[in-house]
Protein backbone atom coordinates (compact mmCIF):
# COMPACT_ATOMS: atom_id res chain seq x y z
CA UNK A 1 0.00 0.00 0.00
CA UNK A 2 1.17 3.11 -1.07
CA UNK A 3 -1.04 5.55 0.39
CA UNK A 4 -0.10 6.11 4.37
CA UNK A 5 -3.80 6.70 6.33
CA UNK A 6 -2.19 9.45 9.14
CA UNK A 7 -0.61 11.66 5.76
CA UNK A 8 -4.46 12.26 4.60
CA UNK A 9 -6.48 15.68 5.00
CA UNK A 10 -9.85 15.96 3.73
CA UNK A 11 -10.55 18.11 0.78
CA UNK A 12 -6.64 16.74 -0.56
CA UNK A 13 -6.63 16.23 -4.54
CA UNK A 14 -5.77 12.73 -5.68
CA UNK A 15 -5.08 13.34 -9.10
CA UNK A 16 -6.97 13.86 -13.16
CA UNK A 17 -7.70 11.38 -15.41
CA UNK A 18 -8.37 11.32 -18.92
CA UNK A 19 -10.27 8.63 -20.48
CA UNK A 20 -11.10 8.42 -24.50
CA UNK A 21 -14.07 7.15 -25.82
CA UNK A 22 -15.06 5.33 -28.86
CA UNK A 23 -17.70 3.53 -30.04
CA UNK A 24 -15.39 0.70 -30.40
CA UNK A 25 -14.33 0.64 -26.75
CA UNK A 26 -18.63 0.92 -26.37
CA UNK A 27 -18.59 -2.82 -28.28
CA UNK A 28 -15.80 -3.57 -26.06
CA UNK A 29 -17.72 -3.24 -22.81
CA UNK A 30 -20.57 -4.48 -23.94
CA UNK A 31 -18.94 -8.00 -24.70
CA UNK A 32 -17.11 -7.89 -21.65
CA UNK A 33 -19.88 -7.08 -19.15
CA UNK A 34 -22.67 -8.83 -21.35
CA UNK A 35 -24.95 -6.05 -21.62
CA UNK A 36 -26.05 -5.64 -25.26
CA UNK A 37 -28.71 -2.76 -24.92
CA UNK A 38 -28.82 -1.37 -28.30
CA UNK A 39 -28.77 2.40 -27.41
CA UNK A 40 -24.87 1.71 -26.73
CA UNK A 41 -24.33 0.54 -29.99
CA UNK A 42 -27.16 1.54 -32.65
CA UNK A 43 -27.39 4.48 -33.52
CA UNK A 44 -30.82 3.99 -35.56
CA UNK A 45 -32.31 2.17 -32.08
CA UNK A 46 -31.29 5.23 -29.76
CA UNK A 47 -32.80 7.87 -31.68
CA UNK A 48 -36.00 5.70 -32.00
CA UNK A 49 -36.36 5.63 -28.36
CA UNK A 50 -35.46 9.64 -27.98
CA UNK A 51 -32.00 9.30 -27.00
CA UNK A 52 -29.84 11.98 -28.92
CA UNK A 53 -27.34 9.12 -30.09
CA UNK A 54 -25.36 6.49 -29.40
CA UNK A 55 -24.34 6.70 -25.55
CA UNK A 56 -22.03 5.21 -23.27
CA UNK A 57 -23.04 2.49 -20.66
CA UNK A 58 -23.11 3.74 -17.44
CA UNK A 59 -21.59 1.24 -16.19
CA UNK A 60 -18.09 1.77 -18.39
CA UNK A 61 -18.53 5.48 -17.09
CA UNK A 62 -18.39 4.02 -13.57
CA UNK A 63 -16.23 1.66 -14.10
CA UNK A 64 -13.47 3.78 -15.85
CA UNK A 65 -13.69 6.36 -13.25
CA UNK A 66 -12.66 4.29 -10.26
CA UNK A 67 -9.24 3.76 -11.80
CA UNK A 68 -8.39 6.91 -10.82
CA UNK A 69 -8.83 5.69 -6.83
CA UNK A 70 -7.20 2.31 -7.54
CA UNK A 71 -4.31 3.46 -9.06
CA UNK A 72 -3.82 5.95 -6.00
CA UNK A 73 -4.41 3.46 -3.44
CA UNK A 74 -2.08 1.30 -4.93
CA UNK A 75 -4.33 -2.13 -4.50
CA UNK A 76 -7.87 -2.79 -6.45
CA UNK A 77 -8.97 -5.11 -3.53
CA UNK A 78 -8.74 -1.90 -1.32
CA UNK A 79 -12.25 -0.26 -2.98
CA UNK A 80 -14.68 -2.05 -0.55
CA UNK A 81 -17.95 0.63 -1.17
CA UNK A 82 -18.35 2.84 -4.54
CA UNK A 83 -21.35 4.23 -5.27
CA UNK A 84 -22.59 6.75 -8.18
CA UNK A 85 -26.13 8.43 -9.57
CA UNK A 86 -26.07 8.84 -13.34
CA UNK A 87 -27.40 12.08 -14.18
CA UNK A 88 -26.30 12.50 -18.00
CA UNK A 89 -25.62 10.35 -20.86
CA UNK A 90 -22.21 10.17 -22.37
CA UNK A 91 -23.10 10.57 -26.20
CA UNK A 92 -20.61 8.92 -28.53
CA UNK A 93 -21.10 10.22 -32.16
CA UNK A 94 -19.42 7.83 -34.75
CA UNK A 95 -15.79 9.24 -35.64
CA UNK A 96 -14.50 7.40 -38.03
CA UNK A 97 -10.98 7.80 -39.96
CA UNK A 98 -9.22 5.13 -41.18
CA UNK A 99 -10.34 3.85 -38.20
CA UNK A 100 -13.02 4.16 -35.51
CA UNK A 101 -11.60 7.02 -33.21
CA UNK A 102 -12.18 8.30 -29.93
CA UNK A 103 -15.15 11.10 -30.20
CA UNK A 104 -15.36 12.32 -26.53
CA UNK A 105 -13.54 12.08 -23.64
CA UNK A 106 -14.44 11.79 -19.53
CA UNK A 107 -12.16 13.82 -17.22
CA UNK A 108 -11.92 12.31 -14.06
CA UNK A 109 -10.94 14.58 -10.67
CA UNK A 110 -11.21 12.92 -7.14
CA UNK A 111 -10.60 14.65 -3.74
CA UNK A 112 -10.68 12.87 0.24
CA UNK A 113 -14.43 13.82 1.10
CA UNK A 114 -13.87 12.05 4.43
CA UNK A 115 -11.50 9.96 6.69
CA UNK A 116 -12.95 7.48 9.34
CA UNK A 117 -10.14 7.21 12.08
CA UNK A 118 -11.70 3.71 13.64
CA UNK A 119 -12.23 2.36 10.62
CA UNK A 120 -9.10 3.76 8.55
CA UNK A 121 -11.00 4.03 5.40
CA UNK A 122 -11.30 6.97 3.49
CA UNK A 123 -13.97 8.57 0.85
CA UNK A 124 -12.82 9.72 -2.59
CA UNK A 125 -15.52 11.90 -4.20
CA UNK A 126 -15.22 12.02 -8.01
CA UNK A 127 -16.10 14.73 -10.36
CA UNK A 128 -16.64 12.99 -13.86
CA UNK A 129 -17.38 15.13 -16.45
CA UNK A 130 -17.71 14.99 -20.57
CA UNK A 131 -18.78 17.44 -23.20
CA UNK A 132 -22.32 18.04 -24.37
CA UNK A 133 -22.47 16.50 -27.68
CA UNK A 134 -26.34 16.19 -28.21
CA UNK A 135 -26.18 18.64 -30.54
CA UNK A 136 -24.98 16.85 -34.17
CA UNK A 137 -21.94 18.08 -34.89
CA UNK A 138 -21.05 19.06 -31.50
CA UNK A 139 -17.22 19.54 -30.76
CA UNK A 140 -15.68 17.85 -27.90
CA UNK A 141 -13.27 20.39 -27.47
CA UNK A 142 -15.69 23.56 -26.92
CA UNK A 143 -19.04 21.97 -26.08
CA UNK A 144 -19.77 22.41 -21.91
CA UNK A 145 -19.20 20.26 -19.91
CA UNK A 146 -21.94 18.29 -18.02
CA UNK A 147 -21.70 16.17 -14.78
CA UNK A 148 -21.94 12.22 -15.94
CA UNK A 149 -21.96 10.76 -12.24
CA UNK A 150 -23.58 12.46 -9.23
CA UNK A 151 -22.47 11.47 -5.92
CA UNK A 152 -19.75 8.93 -6.66
CA UNK A 153 -17.83 7.90 -3.40
CA UNK A 154 -15.49 5.37 -3.34
CA UNK A 155 -14.65 4.29 -0.44
CA UNK A 156 -10.85 2.54 0.41
CA UNK A 157 -9.86 0.69 3.01
CA UNK A 158 -6.20 1.00 4.11
CA UNK A 159 -4.07 -0.58 6.52
CA UNK B 1 -48.08 -2.28 -18.75
CA UNK B 2 -46.60 -0.44 -15.94
CA UNK B 3 -44.46 -2.01 -13.24
CA UNK B 4 -46.12 -4.03 -10.59
CA UNK B 5 -45.93 -2.41 -7.75
CA UNK B 6 -46.10 -5.72 -5.54
CA UNK B 7 -42.76 -6.93 -6.83
CA UNK B 8 -41.66 -5.38 -3.34
CA UNK B 9 -39.97 -7.89 -1.39
CA UNK B 10 -40.38 -10.33 -4.00
CA UNK B 11 -36.36 -12.77 -4.10
CA UNK B 12 -35.35 -14.58 -7.14
CA UNK B 13 -32.90 -17.65 -6.10
CA UNK B 14 -29.53 -18.38 -7.64
CA UNK B 15 -29.57 -19.54 -11.50
CA UNK B 16 -26.47 -20.98 -12.62
CA UNK B 17 -23.08 -20.33 -11.02
CA UNK B 18 -20.61 -17.85 -12.66
CA UNK B 19 -16.76 -19.29 -12.62
CA UNK B 20 -14.46 -15.88 -12.39
CA UNK B 21 -11.91 -16.68 -15.06
CA UNK B 22 -8.57 -14.95 -15.32
CA UNK B 23 -9.29 -13.82 -18.99
CA UNK B 24 -13.03 -12.90 -18.33
CA UNK B 25 -10.98 -9.96 -15.33
CA UNK B 26 -8.23 -9.27 -17.90
CA UNK B 27 -11.42 -8.35 -20.42
CA UNK B 28 -13.44 -6.82 -18.53
CA UNK B 29 -10.19 -4.31 -17.28
CA UNK B 30 -9.31 -3.91 -20.79
CA UNK B 31 -12.84 -2.94 -21.38
CA UNK B 32 -12.83 -0.02 -18.33
CA UNK B 33 -9.32 0.76 -19.00
CA UNK B 34 -7.93 -0.89 -15.58
CA UNK B 35 -4.25 -0.99 -16.10
CA UNK B 36 -3.41 -1.97 -12.75
CA UNK B 37 -1.36 -5.30 -13.01
CA UNK B 38 -3.32 -6.60 -9.99
CA UNK B 39 -6.06 -7.28 -13.28
CA UNK B 40 -3.54 -8.72 -15.45
CA UNK B 41 -0.45 -10.58 -14.14
CA UNK B 42 -0.99 -13.20 -11.67
CA UNK B 43 2.22 -12.66 -9.66
CA UNK B 44 1.61 -8.88 -9.03
CA UNK B 45 -1.95 -9.67 -7.41
CA UNK B 46 -0.14 -12.45 -5.24
CA UNK B 47 1.89 -9.55 -4.12
CA UNK B 48 -0.38 -7.77 -2.95
CA UNK B 49 -1.97 -10.72 -1.18
CA UNK B 50 -4.34 -11.84 -3.03
CA UNK B 51 -5.04 -15.41 -4.44
CA UNK B 52 -5.22 -14.62 -7.85
CA UNK B 53 -5.77 -11.89 -10.19
CA UNK B 54 -8.06 -8.98 -8.72
CA UNK B 55 -11.31 -7.99 -10.58
CA UNK B 56 -11.93 -4.34 -10.64
CA UNK B 57 -14.32 -2.68 -8.61
CA UNK B 58 -17.42 -2.62 -10.70
CA UNK B 59 -16.90 -6.19 -11.95
CA UNK B 60 -19.68 -7.74 -9.90
CA UNK B 61 -22.14 -6.01 -12.38
CA UNK B 62 -21.36 -8.89 -14.75
CA UNK B 63 -22.71 -11.16 -12.08
CA UNK B 64 -25.89 -8.80 -10.50
CA UNK B 65 -26.90 -7.97 -14.38
CA UNK B 66 -27.16 -12.01 -14.57
CA UNK B 67 -29.38 -12.05 -11.66
CA UNK B 68 -31.25 -8.96 -12.75
CA UNK B 69 -32.27 -10.78 -16.13
CA UNK B 70 -34.47 -12.74 -13.98
CA UNK B 71 -36.47 -9.83 -12.90
CA UNK B 72 -36.55 -8.10 -16.54
CA UNK B 73 -37.96 -11.71 -17.83
CA UNK B 74 -40.68 -11.86 -15.40
CA UNK B 75 -44.03 -11.23 -17.31
CA UNK B 76 -45.51 -10.07 -13.69
CA UNK B 77 -42.73 -7.25 -12.93
CA UNK B 78 -43.76 -5.52 -16.04
CA UNK B 79 -40.65 -4.11 -17.00
CA UNK B 80 -40.12 -3.24 -21.03
CA UNK B 81 -36.10 -3.24 -21.18
CA UNK B 82 -36.32 -1.05 -24.43
CA UNK B 83 -37.54 2.04 -21.99
CA UNK B 84 -35.04 1.32 -18.67
CA UNK B 85 -32.41 3.59 -17.68
CA UNK B 86 -29.86 3.55 -15.02
CA UNK B 87 -30.47 5.63 -12.04
CA UNK B 88 -28.00 4.42 -9.74
CA UNK B 89 -25.51 1.99 -8.46
CA UNK B 90 -24.03 0.95 -5.59
CA UNK B 91 -21.25 -2.04 -4.95
CA UNK B 92 -20.12 -3.19 -1.51
CA UNK B 93 -17.34 -5.58 -1.67
CA UNK B 94 -16.82 -8.25 1.55
CA UNK B 95 -14.13 -9.12 0.05
CA UNK B 96 -12.74 -8.48 -3.41
CA UNK B 97 -13.55 -11.01 -5.99
CA UNK B 98 -10.58 -12.69 -7.46
CA UNK B 99 -10.05 -15.47 -10.17
CA UNK B 100 -11.40 -18.96 -9.10
CA UNK B 101 -14.59 -17.58 -7.28
CA UNK B 102 -17.22 -19.46 -8.01
CA UNK B 103 -20.68 -17.12 -7.52
CA UNK B 104 -24.04 -16.72 -6.96
CA UNK B 105 -26.26 -14.05 -6.85
CA UNK B 106 -29.73 -13.97 -5.39
CA UNK B 107 -31.51 -11.25 -6.25
CA UNK B 108 -33.98 -8.97 -4.28
CA UNK B 109 -36.51 -6.49 -5.16
CA UNK B 110 -36.35 -3.57 -2.68
CA UNK B 111 -38.43 -0.62 -3.67
CA UNK B 112 -40.77 0.00 -6.55
CA UNK B 113 -41.41 3.75 -6.75
CA UNK B 114 -44.24 5.45 -9.31
CA UNK B 115 -42.45 8.38 -10.93
CA UNK B 116 -45.04 9.81 -13.47
CA UNK B 117 -46.33 7.53 -15.64
CA UNK B 118 -43.25 5.41 -15.12
CA UNK B 119 -41.58 3.91 -12.10
CA UNK B 120 -38.40 3.19 -10.24
CA UNK B 121 -37.05 -0.11 -9.15
CA UNK B 122 -34.35 -0.99 -6.83
CA UNK B 123 -33.33 -4.27 -6.63
CA UNK B 124 -30.01 -5.63 -4.35
CA UNK B 125 -27.87 -9.07 -5.51
CA UNK B 126 -26.41 -10.76 -2.72
CA UNK B 127 -23.48 -12.42 -4.25
CA UNK B 128 -22.13 -15.33 -2.05
CA UNK B 129 -19.74 -18.45 -3.13
CA UNK B 130 -21.11 -21.61 -3.58
CA UNK B 131 -20.21 -22.39 -0.18
CA UNK B 132 -22.25 -19.50 0.97
CA UNK B 133 -19.36 -16.82 2.10
CA UNK B 134 -20.32 -13.43 0.93
CA UNK B 135 -18.63 -11.26 -1.38
CA UNK B 136 -20.25 -8.75 -2.63
CA UNK B 137 -23.64 -6.87 -2.13
CA UNK B 138 -24.59 -4.44 -5.23
CA UNK B 139 -27.85 -2.35 -5.17
CA UNK B 140 -29.26 -1.16 -8.56
CA UNK B 141 -31.96 1.32 -9.47
CA UNK B 142 -33.89 1.25 -12.88
CA UNK B 143 -35.96 3.78 -13.85
CA UNK B 144 -38.48 2.54 -16.52
CA UNK B 145 -39.71 5.43 -18.14
CA UNK B 146 -43.64 5.36 -18.88
CA UNK B 147 -45.10 6.06 -22.57
CA UNK B 148 -44.75 9.93 -22.64
CA UNK B 149 -41.20 10.04 -20.62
Amino acid sequence: MTVAFDSLEKGQQIGERRIELSRADLVRYAGASGDLNPIHWNEEFARAVDLPDVIAHGMLTMGAAVQLVTDWAGDPGAVVDYQTRFTKPVVVPNRFGTAVEASTVLTVTGKIGALDDDARTVRVDLTVTAPDLSAEGADPATAAQLKVLVKAQAVVQLA
Amino acid sequence: MPVNPDLVGRTYPPAETYTVGREAIREFARAVQAGHPAHHDVEAARSLGHADLVAPPTFAIVVAQRADAALIADPEAGIDFSRVVHADQRFTHHRPIVAGDELVAELHVDQVRAMGSGAMVTSRAEIRTVEGEPVATTVSSLLVRGEDQ
